[in-house]
This record gives C-alpha cells, sequence and structure tokens, in this order.
C-alpha cells in the first residue's frame, strides 16, 4: 500500500504563458519513454524478480509516480487558462477536440498510451538491462524537451527530473551487479 | 578523471542543403563510470542544495545543457 504526501517531490514553477510547451511534455506522460510507462514497468516487474532488489523497483516506481504528477501539473498549468484560440494556435486541436483541456495519456504526437510500451520478460538481467534503457531514453527525453524550451523556471524542474533518471539508472546498474555478484556461494573448483 | 560530454566531427558533404553543425556532443553523466557506488561518498552541504541538484552526491550530479557547449551552430 501506499501513503500520499499531499505534495510534490520537486517545486514546478512555469513562468510563461506557452501552450505549446504542454504539447512536448505530453511525450513524458503518456509516451513510451514516460513517467507512466516507467512507474507501470517497475511495478509490475517486481513481483518476478529477486527479492534482493525488490525493493528498489518499488521504490522507483513509486518515485515515478511523484515524476508523473509533476509532469502533469507542469501540463495543467500551460493550458488551464488557455482559450480555444490559443490551443490553436499551440497545436494542440487535435487533443482539445476529444478532451477540451483534460489531460490524457498520449504520446507528444497524440498517439494513446499503450502496454506494448513496457516489457516483463521474467530474465531478471533482462529486465533491468530494459529499465537500464528506460532511464536513459527519459534522460535523453528530458534533455530534447530542455532543448525546446525557454522557460528557465520549467526547466529548472526538467533539469532536476533529468538528474533523477541518471540516479535510477545508477541503482539499476547497481542490482545487476548484486544479482551478478556470487561472494556468497560456494565455490567448487 | 572522466569528462560529462563527449564530441565528435560528422562527415559534411559539400551538397548538404542546410550550414553544417561541425562539431556535435552528447551526454556522457556520471553514473557511466561509476559501477556500484561505494559507500561515505561526500554530499552537498545542505539539504536545499541536493533537493536543487536532484541527488545527494556532487559526484553523480549531471549539469544540463552542457554548461561549456561549444559552438554547435556554425
Amino acid at each position: 500500500m501506499w501513503y500520499y504526501e499531499k505534495k510534490l517531490q520537486y517545486p514546478v514553477k512555469v513562468s510563461t504563458c506557452n501552450p505549446t510547451l504542454a504539447k512536448y511534455l505530453t511525450e513524458q506522460y503518456g509516451g513510451a519513454d514516460g513517467e507512466l510507462a516507467a512507474a507501470l514497468r517497475y511495478m509490475n516487474q517486481r513481483y518476478t524478480i529477486p527479492d534482493k532488489v525488490v525493493g528498489l523497483l518499488t521504490d522507483i516506481a513509486t518515485e515515478e509516480l511523484s515524476h508523473l504528477e509533476m509532469i502533469a501539473t507542469m501540463i495543467y498549468k500551460l493550458t488551464k487558462d488557455a482559450t480555444p484560440e490559443q490551443i490553436k494556435e499551440a497545436g494542440l486541436a487535435d487533443h482539445y477536440v476529444s478532451h477540451d483541456n483534460a489531460l490524457f495519456y498520449l504520446n507528444a504526437a497524440g498517439v494513446p498510451f499503450t502496454a506494448s510500451y513496457i516489457q516483463a520478460k521474467g530474465d531478471p538481467i533482462a529486465d533491468l538491462y530494459e529499465d537500464i534503457a528506460a532511464e536513459e531514453k527519459a534522460r535523453a527525453t528530458y534533455q530534447w524537451i530542455i532543448d525546446q524550451s525557454d522557460d528557465t523556471d520549467l526547466n529548472d524542474s526538467l533539469k532536476f527530473l533529468r538528474e533523477r533518471e541518471i540516479v535510477h539508472s545508477l541503482r539499476f546498474r547497481e542490482a545487476v551487479e548484486i544479482l551478478k555478484d556470487d561472494r556468497n556461494t560456494k565455490k567448487v573448483f | 578523471m572522466y569528462t560529462q560530454y563527449k564530441y565528435w566531427r560528422p562527415y559534411i558533404s559539400p551538397n548538404d542543403p542546410c550550414p553544417p553543425i561541425e562539431i556535435k556532443s552528447y551526454s556522457t553523466p556520471p553514473h557511466l563510470y561509476i559501477g556500484f557506488q561505494p559507500s561515505g561518498l561526500p554530499q552537498f552541504q545542505t539539504a536545499k542544495e541536493a533537493l536543487k541538484k536532484g541527488t545527494l552526491w556532487p559526484q553523480l550530479y549531471s549539469p544540463y545543457p552542457n554548461p561549456q557547449k561549444r559552438n554547435e551552430r556554425s
């Protein structure tokens, strides 16, 4: 079970009225390498991973949900006061006609989220290597969003999220080292 | 010691339609070189700075965009 803390993991401040940024951020909301995919991937893989690293997957999955919440806050702030005309100028008219200003799990190109974005092979090494790759892809996605954004306050939060991907990747790499390690087994030569 | 960014020169054709970017770069953050984080690494002085940086340990911090960005536009 979870306890919910009614605050964001890191403050989210948006300084410019620029709904187009919301469109780009949607990639991290419902995209293949987004926070939803990450949270669901780890939360599901943890059942069949060796118990030494179950806690790690639970912790990281939980943190990904808090990142999802930050991304949602950014998208909401950028679109909540936009008029239909501004939405149209931002290239979000396709989204608007179906969802109004509601958030939805799509990628930046409007493709709905699908479970095929994630994997659970059951092999611990295969699963952890996928998790490492997912973290690096999420890190790269944050880089490209920062490159497209000139909102310094928003970028501050995005830089925080990018750094977290780096820390998560290191933790998954350590998990691989833990599962490779044979110090505690009897070796017969 | 490692660097957080690597640089390379892509091939430039005399027939390229756009002005070439002569030097391209990519990010190689610290975690690629750590393997298994040793215990007792020095931490940031304040919790506020650690939150701002996104990590407790200066050795894990990766700046973006590249603070020493070379001219990749010309």
